[in-house]
């Protein structure tokens, strides 16, 4: 430290270290753990070894990251810095979780060697022996084949893997390998928007039809998002929060938003926010639907042209009187009450001249762009809430042509980038994805008519081995934790339980197992653009250094895995290895795309991106509706679905719950009005920039600059004696969490909201001081797409010692 | 002299804190300090009517501020050992080998911009990026910003730097004369307004 030929920038480095025992770059072979997550200081004059990679995590943004390396060491981060830096112009810049990567990689904490439960010990005590890899992969492969020998392939499942999304790989590796095995059984649905594609999407439209992107937007027009915080999930320079900054700046563009918390979109643009209730967005849109029909702005040619069911003259065969939407707003409908916008502001705590005023704004507004994220589907009642959010844009006929977004996610494109084939399984059955506990719990108990079982009548076999790269949903990410580790930490039920991560998450404690792994900038990482964004573009992601440790990468394991299971020349054809595979795959999608540079050009660029083409156009459907028929059941936009009236004469469904044709609103378990003297306020939860789901939450420069935080409003918390930043325990029928309040206006009334991605952290008492959400959700499922709705709950809120 | 300075387009800030982050691990800072903050400032509140429905008038902004490089800084004047200078950039930095580790700098700027690094023994602050403005590069915050809501540069060469940063919650501009020059987003209060109150004070203290 005390050399004075030391740089600024490496004295500065030096002295940022602050106690750090040990440099990356100078470890010595065998050495068990990183001193630090601190680079040393630089020698005067080296030069940096740059190397393009990219955010790998399930935001959906996958933004470009470049490495200053200095032989292995990390020295800082930057991002794309290529074509014009112009506000309007993409640049894929990457947001704070990305720019933080460096102290992620070389955190301390690493996972460096294969890991064995100790003996004696159970699953969630987190107690582990270093162990080989040939005893880790003798063991795997064993187990494999005794409990496919046992119960059958059904008995194997492979979770999703969240944590290392976006590029050619991810799982696929583990599926490849079983498939050519005997399959195992799947999953359909995902946590993330479940209700919208299994429960709204294929009986309104089909499929996702009809969304655009905010870059399609039109001078001076009005955008109306519903729980859609896109600042708050994807903050990189290609994303959609971006991409509605821009709009709003140079097209004059109006937003207005509706969620319960004043999420981070437009906010210093000034955009409304008109606070909603968790869970009555279907009361809102029967509302806004009402008064559209007092002020006559009401599409009602639009509605009989391409819709089925608005009114009783366009009802499909067979539906019963009154069941249109029409009756169901008028009072003539199943529950014979009229959907005033007086009847709505009761519900939704907006009042009823801010409903009356925003029908008037929407029934005026042309063109008008609808959008929903996927918060609001995730709620109990959120098969309905989503067909209701895409009814608003078909009342008034703004869906199909341009400016407009057929009231779905907002759109996206992206290069069609192919990932490792993995085969055909022979496995039929499948079964929601949120109930993977359930199916390890008793399978066989899963039928079709009650939990949406597909591919056969119930599964035929519980989960006897679960396999988990690169994910943190089996303690963390899942409703009812408490519930959940219970069934894990059963070992006649769930019989092995292999982990592949980066990190000792709370996930990872419950495995029998545990792979250090490889994190994707640490290997060959092919991608495309951000899934979630409307952009195009492809990273040729390259290693920016050799393996550390015995931390070892998912395609060349599984490689391994087939050598002891006697597949390896069918699982990589004939001795392909990862970088064959992107070069492989790439060269696959250059046969479909012109343009593109070559694999070695690529790699040499770095990354290679093109603007998109916008979407201007007027959708066939709307130009021939006959000629051009939507993929559902009627041929039309059903705002009354036939499929729903059958299932809901066949499917059993819990108590309290139904299926209605139309999207009608009703609270849903433990929805909004069902609080109690005991449980009297909503809870709900929200994406937040500190994290992606749980990756990145243990990295902790990020959570000092955006602190992970119960948001209360202040008409809650001071009758409750909670200050700004005091602790408080917030409790649900499933269990407590301790943590530091956020006293806010941000936050409507009556609500409380925690970010989801905290990690679960119970104490003796089972009382969680990691802030995880699902220390306090539960398991129901909506009832159409048995997809999750877990950001439904109530909740107390209490005061507590530090 | 050649005075540098930000430019901070206020409207196109999403407070997402990239610019904090990026700065920190380019200048390899611990969690505890920053040299780049992000405020979250509050105003309004919430009414209830007789039939219980609330409603609201509350409003929002974040700020981004660094070091402000001021024409008067509190932190120079405050050195007793001349070790925080001004050079001919009009960039305010730490002369390491001068520096005591007295902290009174710290204790005087109203910014919050230098820090005492008790382990280094001296004072640290943001200091323009200097190196990379050398070989012509911009400040690693202002290349991090996705929004583009950040610019660097001689002030008057910077777009639209006609007004001073006299917005809540940093004090008037008077006091150092401070080259951080702003467009205002539409909530923004000004310096010393009692409309709005910073609520993220446990991510900048």
């Amino acid at each position: 430290m005390a050399d004075t030929s030391l740089s600024r920038r490496s004295f500065v480095k030096t002295a940022g270290a602050l106690g750090a025992a040990a440099a990356v770059g100078s470890l010595a072979a065998g050495e068990s753990l990183l001193g630090g997550s601190v680079p040393q200081a630089l020698a005067e004059g080296e030069e940096d070894r740059i190397v393009w990679s990219h955010c790998h995590v399930n935001c959906g943004g996958a933004c470009v990251l470049r490495f200053h390396m200095q032989g292995d060491e990390i020295k800082y981060v930057e991002t794309d810095n290529t074509g014009s830096a112009e506000f309007g112009d993409i640049q894929m810049r990457a947001c704070l979780r990305g720019r933080s990567i460096r102290r992620w990689i070389d955190h301390p904490d690493r996972l460096n060697y294969p890991l064995k439960r100790r003996e004696g010990t159970k699953r969630g005590d987190g107690v582990y022996d270093q162990i080989s890899w040939d005893e880790a992969l003798d063991t795997i492969a064993s187990e494999f084949t005794r409990i496919t020998k046992e119960y059958g392939n059904e008995a194997v499942f492979i979770q999703e893997c969240s944590g290392v999304e976006q590029n050619i790989m991810m799982n696929s590796p583990f599926f490849r390998l079983f498939n050519l095995l005997g399959g195992e059984v799947t999953r359909y649905g995902n946590y993330s928007n479940g209700s919208l594609n299994f429960g709204a999407n294929p009986y309104t439209y089909g499929d996702g039809w009809g969304r655009r992107s905010f870059k399609s937007l039109e001078e001076g027009q009005l955008v109306v998002l519903f729980g859609d915080a896109v600042m708050d999930t994807r903050m990189g320079g290609d994303g959609a929060g971006y991409d509605l900054n821009v709009a709003i700046e140079k097209k004059g563009v109006r937003v207005i938003m509706i969620d319960p918390r004043r999420n981070d979109v437009a906010i210093n643009k000034g955009a409304e926010w008109i606070p909603i209730r968790p869970g009555t967005d279907a009361a809102l849109i029967a509302g806004i639907a009402h008064e559209l029909e007092e002020l006559k702005l009401t599409d009602h040619d639009f509605l009989k042209k391409y819709c089925v069911g608005y009114s009783e003259d366009t009802l499909p065969k067979g539906a019963p009187k009154n069941s249109s939407y029409y009756a169901y707003i008028m009072g003539t409908g199943y529950d014979k009450v009229e959907k005033t916008p007086a009847w709505a502001s009761e519900i939704t705590g907006i009042p009823e001249a801010r409903i009356k005023q925003l029908a008037k704004e929407i029934g005026e507004a042309k063109p008008l762009f609808v959008a929903q994220g996927w918060g609001m589907q995730r709620h109990a009642n959120g098969d309905y809430a989503s067909r209701a959010v895409m009814l608003l844009p078909q009342l008034v006929g703004q869906v199909g042509k341009p400016g407009t977004n057929a009231g779905t996610h907002e759109g996206n494109t992206g290069f069609p980038l192919p990932t490792l084939p993995t085969g055909d399984n022979p496995i039929p059955e499948q079964f929601p994805n949120y109930l993977w506990v359930e199916a390890i719990k008793d399978g066989p108990s899963l039928t079709a008519e009650e939990h949406g079982i597909k591919g056969g009548d119930r599964l035929k076999s519980s989960i006897k081995m679960l396999v988990n790269y690169g994910n943190n949903m089996p303690a963390n990410q899942n409703g009812d934790i408490n519930f959940t580790t219970e069934v894990l930490r059963d070992e006649s039920l769930c019989e092995f339980i292999l982990c592949y991560d980066v990190f000792m998450t709370p996930s990872a404690k419950f495995a029998d197992i545990i792979l250090p792994d490889l994190t994707p900038q640490e290997t060959y990482s092919l991608s495309a653009a951000g899934e979630m964004n409307d952009s195009l573009g492809i990273w040729f992601g390259q290693p920016i250094r050799e393996p550390m440790y015995e931390r070892r990468e998912v395609y060349e394991v599984c490689g391994e895995l087939a050598k002891r299971l006697g597949v390896y020349d069918e699982y990589s054809e004939g001795g392909l290895t990862r970088e064959d595979w992107c070069r492989k795959l790439y060269n696959e999608l250059r046969e479909q795309v012109d343009g593109l540079p070559t694999y070695d050009e690529g790699v040499k660029m770095g990354i290679y991106k093109r603007d998109v083409e916008i979407d201007r156009s007027v959708d066939p459907f709307i130009k021939d509706p006959e000629a051009n028929p939507l993929s559902t059941a009627t041929g039309k936009i059903q705002v009354y679905a036939p499929e729903l009236a059958e299932l809901a004469k066949a499917w059993k469904l819990p108590e309290g719950d139904a299926i209605y044709p139309i999207p009608v609103y009703f609270p849903g378990f433990e929805g909004p009005g069902t609080q109690t003297d005991e449980r009297p306020l909503q809870l709900t939860s929200f994406h937040y920039r500190a994290h992606t789901h749980s990756t990145y939450t243990n990295n902790e420069v990020i959570q000092k600059a955006s602190a992970h935080q119960l948001w209360i409003n202040p008409a809650d918390a001071e009758p409750r004696g909670i200050a700004d930043n005091d602790y408080v325990n917030v409790t649900t029928d499933r269990g407590t969490v301790h943590i530091l309040a956020k006293v806010t206006n941000r936050i409507i009334p009556g609500t409380v909201a925690l970010p989801e991605g905290g990690w679960y952290l119970p104490d003796d008492n089972g009382v969680d001081h990691g802030g995880c959400i699902n220390t306090l959700t539960s398991r129901h499922v909506n009832p159409i797409s048995k997809a999750t709705g877990q950001q439904s709950g109530i909740c107390q809120v209490e005061k507590a010692k530090a | 002299m050649t005075q540098y300075g930000f430019f901070y387009d206020a409207s196109r800030c999403t407070g997402c804190r990239t610019c904090e982050l990026a700065c920190k691990d380019y200048n390899n800072l611990p969690v505890e300090f920053s040299y780049r903050h992000v405020y979250e400032m509050e105003g309004g509140g919430w009414q209830q009517d007789e039939n219980g429905q609330w409603t609201c008038d509350t409003f929002t902004y974040y700020l981004s501020i660094s070091c402000q490089h001021c024409d008067n800084p509190a932190c120079t004047r405050a050195c007793p050992t001349g070790a925080m200078h001004k050079d001919e950039n009009g960039i305010v930095s730490v002369d390491t080998t001068k520096c005591i580790g007295c902290g009174y700098c710290a204790m005087a700027c109203p910014y919050n911009a230098p820090h005492v690094s008790r382990e280094a023994g001296h004072s640290m602050k943001c200091d323009g990026c200097k190196d990379r403005v050398a070989q012509g590069l911009e400040p690693i915050c202002v290349e991090s910003c996705s929004g583009r809501a950040l610019f660097f540069g001689p002030i008057d060469e910077l777009p639209n730097a006609e007004e001073r940063a006299e917005v809540a919650p940093l004090p008037t501009v008077d006091y150092t004369q401070p080259n951080l020059y702003i467009k205002q987003c539409p909530n923004m209060r000004p310096s010393g307004s009692t409309e709005v109150h910073l609520s993220n004070l446990v991510e900048v203290n």
